[in-house]
């Protein structure tokens, strides 16, 4: 220390700043939290995301429906013995005929039906390319090498009749099958996490 | 001084004395306004950035009248701009003036960059005008996207779905932050909701302040001209630019010309055409949103379209969305990309006018494309384009090297 008053010590005063720096800056890190997490889904949002009932067993062979869980759209369709005699037709023609993308379905629909009951298919009705709806054409067409299954009209990606995503299209993976389980034979749950099967 | 400022000196009333001893009122007037010199050789190129700042005002007024009716609700959103529309006294023209507002707004800015592009006004010393400019561009974007989504119809809900489904891309965080985006597990009321605290509060301070640096930039190196020459190094007696002349009164009554003759343009869209056939707003969008559905056919404002075809025609969604953010990206480094000794297109050679020519070419066939469905001979054209689009900028610091330039003359001339 020094008596003179135009002294400025340099060591302290760098000391200084770099503590203000820090614990303000800590301190706005803190407080940026709340305001960025505010921005989550609520507890609402998580609520009205909650498991969906869907009555299945009235479903005919070839028909599907289109229910929403958390706001998404899902597709329910019961597929025919036809229908699934042609799944494997079109397997070299796939992306990832055997599901290996592991963020795509849980794990019981890891196969090539891509569900727990063959003749269900569970799958979100999102392309995986940028969200749009794809279209259900599950009509053979001759014309342009078409074996059925969903078309996106946005960007034009192809899945085949499980959601298994054709190659040389934008989308990069299978549609998406969400948690499910069969509470009866009637009726499945849609969002809830399937029971040890 | 001249004779116009001593005069203005005299008459300081005792009140703008008061003032200027506590706030530089006459400084501020002076340096920004009546003695900010820039090149008297402007021509119409240079009436974009003002009218510019006219549009952002029609919009922050329409803007402010409108939310006074609309609702940012799901449920609302739709049925209250059908109310402005047929209910509220004007309300169908203070909405056309915000929707033809903001297509006007990219036209100008669009042709405002242009003219940076033709005389190299963001060549050196101008960089960060150009850097703050591209941050308003990118802002605007935002800004536009933000709003689109607000009258809740079927192309704002499935444009929005798109666009923010691209975030879904970026490796590892992409599903949590498309979801931290949305605030839910799709796009909902919540979306909306905080799309509309972005439109019209968060997204319009964030222009105002880089508006505000963008001139303060440009009014400490000044203007640049369509000759790309520094008037500063030409000064008379008084310190006077001998090329400049003042922006008050003379750049600004030639600026009202060109004011009159926009809004005349203006109103003619929005009296007589303001959804422009489907270009300024879009037909799908009078069909509220619906989850179940996507449109047939889905293609943003006419905006967005050059960088949207660039994204769907890459085969792959992680690399489309990479090449769609170069794309929006790449503008921003010109300042160093190009690399030829003249600023101004009239001392060029001629491979930066066959460059600028292609490039034009291609933001234009780019953005017809974006509005075409992606299937059979639009893909391969939409790479074609893309590559010359992006061999622009790639190839600049190679082309604007060994480009042969003509001498650039010490003073500013009318005709060249």
């Amino acid at each position: 220390m020094t008596d003179d008053v135009d002294h400025i010590d340099r060591r302290r005063r760098h000391f200084l700043t770099v503590a203000t720096l820090v614990t303000g800056g800590a301190g706005m890190v803190a407080a940026s939290i709340p305001f960025l997490s505010s921005l989550k889904p609520s507890a609402r949002a998580k609520a009205l995301g909650a498991p969906v009932e869907v009555p299945v067993g009235s479903l005919e062979p070839g028909e599907m429906i289109r229910v929403m869980w958390r706001g998404r759209l899902v597709f329910v369709l019961r597929r025919d013995e036809e229908m699934l005699s042609r799944l494997t037709d079109v397997n070299d023609l796939l992306r990832d005929p055997h599901s290996e993308v592991i963020d795509q379905q849980p794990e019981f629909a890891v196969n090539e039906h891509r569900s727990l009951r063959p003749e269900f298919l569970i799958v979100e009705g999102a392309c995986t390319h940028l969200g749009c709806a794809p279209l259900a054409e599950f009509e053979v067409g001759p014309a342009d090498d078409w074996f059925g299954g969903f078309f996106c009209p946005c960007h034009g990606s192809r899945f085949d009749l499980s959601g298994r995503v054709y190659k040389g299209v934008p989308a990069p993976t299978n549609l998406r099958v969400p948690p499910y389980r069969f509470i009866n034979d009637d009726v499945i749950i849609i969002g809830a996490e399937p029971v040890a099967v | 001084m001249t004779g116009l400022e001593s005069e203005m000196g005299k008459d300081r009333s005792a009140f703008i004395k008061w003032v200027d001893d506590r706030f530089p009122w006459t400084e501020t007037m002076r340096y920004h306004v009546t003695e900010y010199y820039a090149s008297k050789n402007f021509n119409w190129w240079y009436i974009f950035g003002v009218l510019a700042m006219v549009i952002l005002v029609i919009q922050f007024v329409t803007g402010i009248f409108l939310t006074m009716n609309y609702k940012p609700s799901a449920a609302e959103a739709f049925a209250s701009i059908e109310y402005i529309m047929r209910d509220v006294e004007w309300g169908w023209l203070i909405r056309y003036m915000h929707s033809t507002g903001a297509s006007f707004l990219f036209i100008v800015v669009y042709l405002h960059m242009f003219r940076a592009m033709l005389y190299g006004s963001y060549k050196k010393p101008r960089e960060l005008i150009w850097i703050i400019g591209m941050l308003i561009f990118f802002v605007l974007f935002a800004e536009a996207f933000a709003g689109y989504l607000l009258p809740w119809g079927q192309m704002s809900y499935w444009g929005a779905q798109v666009i923010i489904s691209l975030f879904g891309a970026i490796p590892f965080v992409g599903e949590a932050l498309v979801e931290w985006i949305r605030g839910d597990y799709a796009i909902s009321d919540i979306t909306l909701n905080r799309f509309f605290a972005f439109h019209v509060a968060l997204l319009p301070l964030v222009f105002v302040g880089l508006i505000f640096l963008h001139i303060v930039a440009l009014h400490h190196v000044g203007s640049n001209n369509p000759d790309g020459v520094e008037i500063k190094e030409h000064k008379g007696a008084d310190g006077v630019p001998l090329d400049g002349i003042a922006f008050h009164p003379y750049h600004t009554s030639k600026d009202l010309v060109g004011i009159i003759v926009f809004l005349m343009i203006f109103s003619a869209v929005v009296f007589f055409a303001p959804d422009m056939g489907g270009y300024f707003l879009e037909h799908a969008n009078f069909e509220p949103a619906n989850t179940m559905a996507t449109p047939e056919h889905i293609a943003p404002a006419w905006y967005f379209t050059p960088f949207y075809a660039i994204l769907r025609a890459v085969p792959d969604k992680l690399w489309g969305t990479i090449l769609f953010g170069a794309s929006v990206l790449l503008p921003a480094f010109l300042p160093w990309l190009d690399r030829s000794r003249v600023k101004s297109i009239r001392y060029r050679g001629w491979m930066y006018k066959l460059a600028l020519t292609i490039f034009v070419v291609s933001i234009v066939v780019l953005g017809w494309l974006g509005l075409q469905p992606a299937e059979g001979i639009y893909v391969p054209l939409a790479r074609i384009f893309s590559i010359f689009y992006f061999s622009f900028f790639i190839l600049m610091p190679y082309y604007t090297t060994i480009d042969k330039t003509k001498p650039v003359p010490d003073r500013v001339v009318y005709n060249a």
